[in-house]
């Protein structure tokens, strides 16, 4: 890199605008990551973060949308209750409970806020467990409602006040440290058969029969084969509980749309690597004609230029890296960012590598170049 | 080590037509020795020094250095070969000064050691001496933006001779120059390269500017004209 940093010192008003280009986009990809996942974490965290491996949907009612590829949704969904015991009778599952899940409004004294009720059977482990409260799900029973720390701050409520929710009046007997959320709304958690009278009977197409929306298994990692056999038996379509997220309608309309500007930022960004390398790699193919007739390998200067691109995409995207997350973490209470490794090292590194794929495509040029053209004048 | 061109042709292709830019040249310029290449403009002493030098691939003939049986530019010499020759054997000075841009003199002088021959002459100490013989001492951390022509034609004799080449060639380095000014840049060089016992082939189109080089072959149309002797003396 003898040249090269010599180079990038010398022309260093071409390096700082394109290094300044680089810093925004990453500025740009980082956040937006950052979003993605933000809005992902606030419309699946209760349903990832179940004690189950698998959910049992039922198929589409004929009134409720599809969800994407066809695919089962929360919506669409209703369990019987002889479709959850005969699922806690199948070989290889150790347990299964039903889940009714409805997104409604509920009331306290102090305000009005849009929450989704998970109905749970009293006692049951669906309800996350923190470090005051060993067995949250004992403090589900009719006539109560346990609040996720997201809907009490919501809802401005604690244990002992009041909430109504559609035709109840409920008794907050619990409040949970989980962020736990759905749909972009906070999580509390009824009995089913509270959870019964707050709309899940209105969901279109919906029987006497129905007890739930879903079914949570917890499998001793039973295959995939016999849990599909067991879905053909009892009528149901199992998902893992990474597949189900698609089942939440906010999150399989937002999350592709934002993963595609992602994508899209991704591949301008390796266009303008590119587009900026080609210009500046013609401009000097006087000076590599020199360096090769003095003895220059082709292989020295193609190393030379990549390390050039690198040290400008480390630095670009280094700063721009730092900037998007400070930022994002600024931002965090007032809009649903998440920030990780995951959301920062992995645009990160994407946009180094495909930056380098770029440059390099302008780079190649070098090895096209003539020695012999040194002998004529510049 | 002495120079030895032996029948060299090149053709360029011209179109769906060919030019014959040398042919069938045969020279011999012994070490320690200066060989003066001269001729009109266009009679193809630029495209003999490309081969001589390994730049471009003769069509026919070789380029031997001393008693070494193999050549080392010939027809099918590769293009990776010919690259190390240049780098570990032979000094260039071009028409123009072609110093990069970025470059100190002094660095223009050290990136040879940087490019991975085996040059343990282009230490810094031998740079910075180099500068000094040439007259650059005082401007050795300039870069060539901030020097005048003469001194950027300075530093690129200096950055020829810095890997004490076997072979040194030279393109026209008077033609930009008055007549007083063209004779002290070729003593400058001569000396040099009769120090560090290189073979030089010195193309101008200017005799005057000779001096004591004794040795000239004349090209006319990419022949050497019979009726000069073609070895020095
Ligand atoms: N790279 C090239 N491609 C095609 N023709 C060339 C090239 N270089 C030189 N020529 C032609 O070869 C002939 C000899 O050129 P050159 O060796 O540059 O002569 P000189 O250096 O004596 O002026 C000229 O007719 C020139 O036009
Ligand atoms: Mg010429």
């Amino acid at each position: 890199m003898f040249v090269a940093l010599r180079d990038l010192r010398f022309a260093r008003g071409r390096f700082l605008l394109m290094s300044a280009v680089i810093v925004l986009i990453t500025y740009l990809v980082v956040f937006l990551s950052s979003l993605t996942q933000g809005l992902a974490d606030d419309s699946t965290s209760a349903v990832t973060g179940l004690p189950a491996d698998h959910l049992a949907f039922t198929e589409q009612a004929d009134a409720a949308p599809a969800g994407p590829g066809g695919g089962p949704t929360f919506t669409g969904s209703q369990v019987t209750s002889d479709q959850w015991t005969a699922w806690s009778d199948v070989d290889g599952v150790t347990a299964a409970e039903p889940l009714g899940v409805a997104t409604t409004r509920a009331t306290s004294d102090a305000t009005t806020a849009g929450v989704t009720a998970f109905g749970v059977r009293p006692g049951s482990a669906l309800v996350p467990a923190d470090a005051d409260h060993d067995d949250p799900g004992s403090a589900v029973e009719p006539g109560a409602v346990v609040l996720s720390a997201g809907a009490a701050d919501a809802l401005g409520a604690g244990v002992g006040d009041a909430l109504a929710a559609g035709t109840l009046d409920l008794a907050v007997s619990a409040v949970l440290d989980s962020d736990a959320a759905y749909a972009h709304t906070p999580v509390v958690w009824t009995s089913l058969d509270d959870w019964q009278a707050l709309g899940a009977h209105t969901a279109p197409g919906a029987d006497a029969g129905t007890v739930a929306t879903v079914v949570a298994l917890r499998t001793d990692g039973t295959s995939d084969s016999a849990l599909a056999d067991a879905d053909r038996a009892i009528g149901t379509t199992t998902e893992s509980l990474a597949d189900s997220r698609s089942a939440i309608s906010s999150y399989s309309s937002e999350h592709g749309s934002l993963l595609l500007m992602v994508a899209f930022l991704l591949g301008i960004s390796a266009l303008v690597v590119g587009a900026f390398f080609s210009v500046w790699t013609v401009s000097r193919r006087g000076d590599v004609a020199v360096l090769k007739a003095l003895g220059a390998s082709t292989r020295y200067l193609l190393g030379d230029a990549i390390g050039q691109a690198l040290v400008i995409l480390l630095i670009g995207v280094g700063v721009g890296t730092f900037l998007g997350a400070a930022t994002a973490v600024l931002l965090s209470p007032v809009v649903p960012v998440a920030v990780s490794a995951a959301t920062l090292l992995v645009p990160a590194a994407a946009l180094i590598v495909l930056g380098v794929v770029g440059a390099a495509l302008a780079i190649v040029q070098i090895t096209r170049v003539d020695p012999h053209a040194a002998l004529s004048a510049r | 080590m002495d120079l030895h061109l032996d029948h060299i042709t090149l053709v360029y292709p011209d179109g769906d037509a060919t030019l014959t830019a040398v042919d069938d040249v045969s020279l011999t310029v012994p070490s320690g020795t200066v060989t003066a290449l001269l001729g009109p403009s266009g009679s193809g002493k630029s495209s003999l020094l490309a081969v001589a030098g390994g730049l471009t691939r003769p069509t026919a003939g070789t380029v031997r250095f001393g008693d070494e049986p193999a050549p080392v530019f010939g027809t099918g010499t590769a293009a990776d070969d010919a690259t190390r020759t240049r780098l570990e054997r032979i000094g260039f000075v071009f028409q123009q000064p072609q110093l990069i841009p970025s470059l100190t003199a002094l660095e223009q002088l050290e990136l040879l050691g940087h490019l991975g021959g085996r040059r343990p002459s282009a230490g810094r100490e031998r740079c910075v001496a180099l500068l000094d013989e040439v007259g650059l001492a005082s401007s050795m951390h300039k870069r060539p933006g901030q020097l005048s022509g003469g001194q950027r034609q300075r530093v690129a004799i200096a950055r020829a001779l810095v890997g004490a080449p076997d072979v040194l060639l030279v393109d026209e380095p008077t033609s930009a120059l008055d007549h007083e000014r063209g004779a002290a840049v070729v003593a400058l060089i001569t000396g040099l390269a009769r120090d560090i016992g290189a073979a030089t082939l010195l193309v101008t189109h200017d005799e005057s500017t000779l001096g004591d080089v004794a040795a000239r072959a004349h090209l006319l149309d990419g022949r050497l004209t019979p009726d000069v002797p073609a070895v020095s003396r």
